[in-house]
């Protein structure tokens, strides 16, 4: 099992006790040393106390979907040390702290147990309860450097950077930490482990970053100038993040006041509400929320939509239904944003894949909802939101100018003879819209009760199928304007397979597997909707196609029944939904269930 | 909610405020409520003021929820944008609108079904964040479009058209927005167009939220013998704290009197706003004053029990610090701002990457 830059491990510690201060310097440690790595950080919904893991998987070959195989964990909470040392790999090593003895009924004969008394060390090192612990949790990045081979240097370059002169004590102690260690590691065991890192340069373009904080980079570079939100677990960081870009890019040179307004909301209707009315007034707004949030959104959801308000909605999804597992992550508000709302009511929604795919499908998501003058969502989850991923650097054109779509400014609109709001001047599904107080002609009664294309109100039916069906027709053309899907083709294939946003990694691991054993796919994974005409292209193509996601109800896969012609026979769903990211092997067993089923199957239809 | 387009003909004799526009030139479309409803009285009072106050009609941005009071703003300013939006919402995309454009002067109007019972929580926090907004609530204590339903603000023992009782106690906004911070609340009656005009442009030039509660019966439903919110009883109980006028800042020079002379003699008292205009009050009640929260609070309390409707102008925060001086806000609207003063573009990125490494 063991290879040098190919493994994962897993550290459990308590939550609130500073360990993810130094699982994310091991992890930056480890890209810092140019190595592929992944970190998925498994926290419970609570500030102190109970447990949490960080996973950490390195990967010169590039893998870096989460795997439940665990080569090396480092045992922190004696309240899991069962179930840590129960899921270690045969083979594998346990790090733990031997301040205290290791029930004999925990020991294992195929793991080597590496004992280090954290909690002695450093009560003989520090003063005061707080520090003791939060230094326990940083000595563990010692050893594991000492274990791994993490170099030392890129260690305490990150710390400088972190600490700088101006908090030098800070930077002493955590070292003097990591020191203790990193020593009593190289005194009392052989290392480095066979398991073990090499430098790399694999990560010179890349950096290291969140989905959030890369979806709200994307709003700020979009233009985005009102943001509304309530507070809600994944989704949080996003508004915390753009926040923390408002304050460095956001001021007024001369007054120091903010070129954005930045509105807690008191529930999530109110945050659809401000958003609404910001993009109404003008602005591109956004708001940020989860699966429960874009619920409670609906009724908004359905206004934007009839009154033809352009606003954009991150949903970084959660394991639902209801409260679900607010810590945990799924692909399962797919059908949800799809449809949102009452009524006959459709929707454009994107799909990233990572943190990279956030910043660049959050600038178009406003270009989209202003063109298509429309609510538009942008579903990553909390795997890629709150995680860290190295992905490429963003880049940026600075030719780029924001699509506003069709405004009539104060120029048009004074010489036209009338303005009304929902015309098809065009005869493309698009009307022309104007901003409040711009002119006199321009105004207009926005509403969500009926309404005839001269925007007034009304019960009769023709004057209302003519604006309900003319939605149909903008919304549909969105397709052509959606993202497109990422197609990668083979001229022998025997299968499709189809995923959508964060599976990417994973069923490329799985695929590199099926395809060294014989089976020939191609691969598509969906990136917007309205589908393009590709994607029905692409299922038509293939006899069997697989779609893997992550959720209970196989939403991908429904969604492509109602918006294709393909036939439901020809698509094989895979998926897995417990919450924690998709991992090759969850593609792999799927793939072979079904294939399996199929040759046993024929063999049956055959003997009969 | 039938559309019926109003009729414009022109008299040439109509009295021209200072931008050269009559007061049809701020009216809206014909009001389908019902005849001799409160609230076409306060559409008609609402175009008196913004008339008098000369806002170019399409710098005004109307917004509503669900329900009748939420109809009127069709009923005035057609060249203004408005926006019917959801029921009980109205506060959260007024404040989406005036985060997005600070230059536009919103009226809000909502009932007290709107604002009481599934807006509640929305009205409260639009008063917390005191966004630059007039917040009309046309208060019949009925829900009138589907049919005679009791609201929040109903009295206690107030009695529906069929003679049952209302037996829960009523919310009253005017006591709710003083105890939450509002900065400015006044009460005022839809058949009192004398008291709910000044009063109007007085919310209307407040540098935050203006929380007027006008008492606009229900003809259809709540009008009868035993409803506390009939036209009868409200005029029998009304009580005046105090008058206000609004008094812009060249009127302190050059017409002064005249507008001293809108209000009766008496204990005259000037509220000056940041912009050099002013809220001038007359008192009416005995020591009644309205910048003091407290006792504009036990005073409408006392004159309840005593079954009276206390109206006027209760209660303005001369210090009031509206939404985007809480956010620290630009004053330019902030959908103007050019993109390239937004994207901080390719250069930046590149440096906001390295911190990412």
């Amino acid at each position: 099992m063991a290879h040098v830059n190919e493994f994962a491990f897993k550290i459990g510690t308590v939550n609130g006790t500073g360990s993810a201060s130094a699982n994310g310097l091991i992890m930056q440690s480890i890209f810092r040393m140019g190595v592929p790595v992944s970190g998925k950080n498994v926290f419970p919904s609570n500030i102190q106390g109970l447990p949490t893991w960080y996973e950490i998987r390195v990967s010169g070959a590039g893998h870096v979907a989460r795997t439940p195989e665990f080569d090396l964990i480092v045992a922190m909470n004696p309240e899991t040390y069962a179930r840590d040392i129960e899921e270690l790999a045969p083979g594998g090593w346990l790090l733990y702290d031997s301040s205290w003895p290791m029930a004999d009924t925990l020991q294992r004969d195929d793991v080597t147990f590496i004992g280090v008394p954290f909690a002695d060390m450093c009560v003989k090192s520090f003063e005061g309860a707080r520090e003791r612990i939060l230094m326990k949790n940083i000595a563990y990045v010692g050893t594991l450097a000492a274990l791994l081979d993490i170099d030392m240097d890129v260690i305490r370059g990150l710390l400088e950077e972190t600490f700088g002169e101006r908090k030098k004590h800070l930077l002493d102690s955590n070292f003097t930490a990591i020191r203790l260690g990193y020593d009593y590691a190289l005194e009392r065991y052989e290392c480095p482990l066979p398991i073990r890192l090499e430098s790399m340069d694999e990560n010179d373009e890349s950096i290291l970053i969140d989905g959030n904080s890369a979806a709200a980079l994307g709003c700020v570079y979009a233009g985005a100038t009102v943001a509304a939100w309530y507070p809600i677990t994944p989704s949080t960081s996003l508004v915390d993040a753009f926040t923390g870009y408002c304050k460095r890019l956001r001021l007024e040179p001369d007054t120091g006041r903010s070129r954005a307004a930045i509105i807690q909301a008191e529930d999530e209707l109110a945050a659809a509400g401000i958003v609404i009315g910001a993009s109404w007034a003008g602005a591109r707004s956004f708001t940020s929320t989860s699966g429960p949030g874009i619920s409670l959104m609906g009724e908004f959801i359905g206004l934007a939509y009839y009154a033809e308000v352009p606003c954009v909605f991150f949903d970084v999804e959660r394991v639902g239904p209801s409260t679900g597992m607010p810590t945990r992550t799924q692909q399962c508000d797919i059908m949800l944003c799809a449809y949102a709302s009452h009524g006959d009511t459709k929707h454009i929604c994107l799909y990233p894949k990572d943190p990279r795919e956030c910043f660049e499908f959050a600038v178009t998501s406003f270009d989209l909802a202003e063109r298509f003058q429309t609510p538009v969502f942008v579903l990553s989850d909390l795997d890629i939101g709150m995680n860290d991923w190295v992905v490429p650097r963003f880049e940026w054109d600075d030719e780029y100018r924001p699509d506003r779509g069709k405004v009539l400014g104060p120029q048009e609109l004074e010489e036209i003879e009338r303005f009304y709001r929902y015309l098809d001047v065009d005869g493309d599904g698009i009307p022309y819209r104007t901003i409040p107080g711009e002119h006199p002609k321009g105004a207009y009664f926005t509403r969500g009760s009926g309404h005839t294309k001269y925007g007034q109100y009304t019960e009769d039916s023709e004057d209302y199928l003519e604006v309900v069906d003319r939605l149909a027709v903008k919304i549909d053309s969105a397709a052509a304007a959606v993202p497109a899907p990422e197609i990668r083709s083979r001229p022998d294939a025997d299968y499709g397979l189809v995923t959508i946003g964060g599976c990417d990694g994973a069923v490329r691991e799985a695929l590199e597997q099926l395809e060294a054993d014989g089976m020939r796919f191609d691969y598509m994974r969906i990136r917007g909707f309205p589908f393009t005409d590709e994607v029905e292209r692409f299922l038509e193509a293939h006899e069997l196609n697989f779609v893997v996601e992550q959720n209970r109800d196989a939403q991908l896969m429904s969604l492509l029944t109602l918006e294709t012609s393909i036939a439901k026979q020809r698509l094989a769903s895979v998926k897995y939904y417990g919450g924690l990211p998709m991992s090759a092997h969850h593609v792999l067993s799927g793939v072979h269930a079904r294939l399996g089923s199929e040759v046993a199957q024929t063999a049956e239809g055959a003997s009969a | 909610m039938t559309h019926i387009a109003k009729p414009r003909v022109l008299h040439p004799g109509l009295e021209k405020n200072e931008l050269g526009l009559t007061r049809r030139d701020y009216e809206g479309s014909m009001s389908t409520l019902c005849a001799g409803c409160g609230h076409d009285s306060v559409t008609a009072a609402l175009i008196e003021a913004v008339w008098e106050l000369a806002i170019p009609p399409h710098r005004a941005g109307k917004m509503s929820g669900i329900g009748c009071s939420s109809k009127t703003p069709a009923y005035f300013l057609s060249e203004s944008h408005g926006f019917n939006s959801v029921h009980g919402r109205m506060p959260s995309v007024a404040a989406g609108a005036n985060a997005a454009n600070r230059g536009l002067t919103y009226i809000g109007v909502s009932g007290d079904g709107d604002s009481l019972s599934i807006g509640l929580g929305q009205m409260c926090h639009a008063i917390r964040r005191n966004l630059d907004l007039l917040y009309i609530i046309e208060n019949n204590g009925v829900y009138g479009l589907t049919k005679g339903q009791f609201s929040a603000s109903a009295d206690r023992g107030s009695k529906s058209k069929r003679g049952v009782p209302n037996e829960q106690p009523p919310i009253d906004p005017v006591l709710l927005a003083l105890s939450i911070g509002a900065s400015f609340v006044a009460r005022s009656f839809s058949g009192d167009r004398d008291q709910l005009v000044p009063i109007l442009k007085a919310g209307i030039r407040h540098p935050g939220l203006a929380l007027v509660d006008v008492i606009s019966p229900c003809v259809t439903f709540n009008d009868h013998v035993g409803s506390t919110k009939s036209y009868a009883y409200t005029r029998e109980h009304f009580r005046e704290a105090s008058e206000a006028a609004f008094v812009a800042p060249k009127d302190f020079v050059a017409e002064a009197d005249e507008i001293t002379a809108e209000l009766e003699p008496g204990d005259v008292r000037d509220v000056r706003m940041h912009d050099g205009s002013a809220i001038r009050f007359r008192r009416v009640g005995e020591d009644y004053d309205p910048t003091d929260r407290d006792r504009a609070y036990d005073y409408v309390r006392e004159r309840q029990l005593a079954e009276e409707v206390v109206t006027g102008l209760l209660f303005i925060d001369p210090d009031s610090r509206d939404q985007h001086d809480v956010l620290g806000t630009v004053e330019q609207p902030l959908w103007e701002i050019p993109f390239e003063d937004l994207c901080p573009g390719a250069a930046a990125l590149s440096s906001i990457m390295d911190n990412y490494r």
